[in-house]
């Protein structure tokens, strides 16, 4: 991952040089700046505008329409919650209220020790496992409040993958 | 020459199951025989027996369900064949009649989803083997453009993405629209929240989709081509990618495919989270890189599209039917369906369901055999309710109308749509005040803001649904809710806000009931809607074991060990986990 203050000038030139010339990249654009830094920082959009010769504004209307841009870093972990119709019907509410409840965040927000973020997403393809979460690349399934909880305490003590319904 | 192959389903729900851990196993204890294809595969449908294992031996298929690292050595150890134990965890088999899952997999028919959890994706040759790129091949080489849409327009398809507009007419009216160049564009959003049947067609088999798509540009006249697939599926895209190179590779894609002078290529565009922008304006102001905004239409995409240029839009489902359709004939595809709704349609079944999946069934079979004969009916023996189908633009369809087949017409006479394939059951546990409002939530998040009735419309009714279901309705609000709904559907410019209403007006009008005892008795009969619930426990029936006082996670239960306890009512956030834990069923809900 890059960050915004070492040397990491040549990557985000090359970035730019990708993309100079061409139309219609915005979200392409924004996309390849978010998986290079993890997040859209506010330096890196505009120092790319000036080069590019886009307006900011335009960049973070762009952004700010889309649900996938994100202007803060992530958590180390990111628990996606699906909070999708198969997952809703099987009480998938109850979990994410006690995900919450437990790590002290509301939906999009990174805990204090920078752990975790939660985001809440929609179907995520394995509805006869309702309700599901994704911690990382971990997927969890038929979970309970209780259970949800346990499996987030397991990457707090490094015990990742605890309660997987394998 | 190998015979025999052993396939791991490794769609989402199979490594979410342990599917990798059954995949490791095998590949270290079938190591050097040079019998077997040990193969990752995508979604087989029967996710609800994950992990899953099918063993092909000379043809004939056997699937294990619920399968381990043990089971699948003990497996290999018995040179394949089931031993007692294993036989229990055969869910589907060739030989064996009595399989429990025969009747599932006799009732489907396998049309989209032909290759998928067969092939592994990431292996052109695998696709190749069953047909891929020959419809392809006979198009470009044997048929006029013209001939090619007459075949799709005499096939009956129509547009899986939830409009059902007729595929071979809207082919027709891009290949006769003036301007060049022309362009092909799969939606492959997928915006329904329940939704994973596009995601499924693109992880198990892609080359499907690619192969619909350049028939297409063949068929109207168009050289590029673009997919538009959300974000959010990082394997579809990742195994669209290898798929594009290979096919690239062989010639299917790039300048002068099949030395006929014709030239295609397809470039994958990344949808950023916005279910607006699966509404095909929307979709293509996005591709061009603004804002996903709905224009008014006409001019439809055919005339005007991406940057303004003739553009063929189908969903990732009507694109796949097309090299079938092509290489069995119209007439042969027409079989299957209704006069007026042809073909198969693919569903992921799940909610309240015994045995859900991604399923594909031809068109016109009623409701109920999809769920009773190929869904195994309700979990724990529940009573059902309702169907819920075409997610947050669809409706509710209730348990007295589900004899009604499986047809864009039928469908649409009930209040609810087709949609993309989402059929969401829903028991005597599911209230339909809460579903209703859960879609509301979902749409009024997602409008874009543009019309006035769409944004504030639906705010204003999902605020009537929370005063509903928090016990703070009046009558007076079932009328305005209903009033409101007309007016967002005629007031919203693009699909999203004339559809919202619709999980709203449909339950309205099946389920009023439900509705006006929420409102006169504060009562929620599904006890669903916390405010209308409230947990105790019975002192006469407690035994003070103390495990609902530990799980509870706000403190709400008190009590001393082996002495009756008690729920602080004030306290308690209805989560429902004391009662699913006494061992004695002494809490109670009303
Ligand atoms: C709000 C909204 C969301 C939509 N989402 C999708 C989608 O996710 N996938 C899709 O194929 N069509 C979607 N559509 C329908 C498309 O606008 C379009 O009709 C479809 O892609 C045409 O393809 P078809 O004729 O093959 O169905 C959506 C429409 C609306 C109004
Ligand atoms: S109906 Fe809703 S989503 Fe569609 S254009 Fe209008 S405001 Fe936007
Ligand atoms: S329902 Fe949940 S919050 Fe209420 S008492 Fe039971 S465990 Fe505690
Ligand atoms: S709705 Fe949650 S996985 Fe499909
Ligand atoms: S995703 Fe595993 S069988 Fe469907």
């Amino acid at each position: 991952m890059l960050s915004t203050k070492q040397d990491d000038e040549q990557a985000l030139q090359n970035i730019i040089e990708t993309f100079r010339g061409k139309k219609g990249i915005t979200i392409s654009l924004l996309s390849k700046i978010q998986e290079s830094y993890g997040y859209l920082p506010q330096e890196v959009l505009s120092k790319v505008a000036k080069e590019l010769d886009i307006p900011e504004a335009s960049l973070y209307g762009v952004a700010t329409f889309y649900a996938m841009f994100r202007f803060k870093p992530l958590g180390k972990y990111t628990i996606k919650l699906c909070r999708g119709t198969a997952c809703h019907v099987q009480g998938s509410l109850l979990i994410a209220q006690e995900v919450m409840r437990h790590l002290g965040i509301s939906e999009g927000e990174t805990t204090d020790d920078g752990l975790f973020t939660l985001e809440l997403v929609a179907c995520l393809g394995c509805c006869s496992l309702a309700p599901v979460m994704m911690v990382g690349e971990d997927v969890y399934g038929r979970l309970t409040p209780d259970r949800a909880v346990k499996v987030l305490d397991g990457y707090r003590t490094n015990k990742r993958g605890e309660g997987n319904n394998g | 020459m190998a015979n025999t192959i052993v396939r791991v389903g490794m769609a989402s729900c199979g490594l979410a199951s342990g599917a990798d851990s059954v995949y490791e196993e095998l590949s270290k204890v079938l190591v050097g025989d040079e019998n077997t294809i040990l193969k990752k595969v995508g979604c087989i449908g029967l996710c609800s027996y994950e992990p899953l294992v099918e063993v092909e031996i000379e043809g004939k298929r056997t699937i294990y369900g619920y399968m381990t690292p043990e089971l699948a050595k003990e497996l290999v150890g018995s040179s394949l064949q089931p031993t007692s134990v294993l036989k229990e965890k055969i869910i589907y088999s060739d030989e064996e009649t009595r399989a429990p899952e025969n009747n599932r997999m006799a009732k489907q028919v396998r049309i989209v989803l032909r290759n998928c959890g067969i092939i592994d994706p990431e292996k052109i040759d695998e696709a190749i083997s069953r047909g891929a790129y020959e419809a392809f091949s006979k198009a470009v080489k044997e048929m006029s453009p013209d001939e090619v849409i007459d075949e799709v327009y005499r096939s009956g398809l129509r547009g899986r993405g939830g409009a059902g507009f007729p595929t071979g007419l809207k082919w027709k009216f891009t290949r006769q629209a003036k301007g060049e160049p022309k362009y092909v564009i799969c939606n492959a959003d997928e915006g329904d929240p329940g939704a994973f049947m596009d995601r499924s067609v693109l992880e198990g088999d892609p080359h499907a989709v690619i192969e619909g798509m350049a028939i297409c540009a063949y068929a109207v006249g168009a050289s590029h081509g673009y997919i538009y697939c959300r974000a959010e599926y990082p394997l579809a895209i990742k195994r669209l990618n290898i798929a594009l190179d290979q096919a690239r590779e062989r010639g299917f894609l790039g300048d002068n495919v099949f030395g006929s002078g014709f030239n295609f290529d397809i470039e994958i565009k990344e949808g950023a989270g916005a279910f607006v922008c699966g509404e095909e304006t929307a979709l293509i102001a996005s591709i061009e890189g603004k804002r996903g905004m709905p224009r008014p239409r006409p001019p439809f995409p055919a005339e005007s599209g991406v940057w303004g240029k003739p553009t063929n839009i189908n969903n990732v489902e009507t694109y796949a039917n097309v090299p079938w359709i092509i290489r069995h004939g119209a007439s042969e595809f027409s079989r299957f369906g209704t006069e007026k709704s042809k073909g198969t349609k693919v569903f992921a079944l799940a909610g309240k369901v015994a045995k859900g999946g991604l399923i594909e069934i031809p068109m016109g079979m009623p409701i109920r055999e999809v769920i009773y004969d190929i869904g195994g009916g309700i979990a724990d023996g529940k009573e059902i309710k309702a169907v819920q189908m075409g997610g947050p633009s669809g409706g509710c369809i209730p348990s007295w109308l589900l004899d009604t087949p499986v047809d864009y017409e039928s469908i649409t006479a009930t209040g609810a749509i087709m949609g993309s394939g989402g059929m969401i059951v829903l028991d005597e546990t599911s209230c339909v005040v809460d579903v209703a409002k859960f879609f509301l939530n979902f749409t009024q998040r997602e409008s874009c803001g543009k019309c006035p009735f769409c944004r504030i419309g639906t705010k204003r009714m999902l605020e009537i649904l929370e005063r509903i279901s928090n016990g703070e309705g009046k009558m007076e609000d079932l009328d305005l809710l209903y009033e409101l709904a007309l007016q967002v559907k005629e007031g919203s410019l693009c699909g999203l806000g004339q559809t919202a209403p619709n999980p709203v007006l449909t339950t309205l009008k099946y389920f009023r009931e439900e509705y006006e005892t929420h409102v006169k008795d504060k009562k929620c009969p599904a006890k669903v809607c916390p405010s209308l619930i409230r947990y105790t426990i019975n002192t006469d029936l407690c035994i003070g074991c103390t495990r609902c006082a530990r799980i509870c996670p706000v403190g709400a239960i008190s009590g001393k060990v082996k002495e009756p306890h008690e729920i602080d009512d004030a306290k308690c956030v209805r989560c429902g986990q004391c009662k699913q834990t006494c061992p004695v069923s002494a809490i109670f809900v009303d």
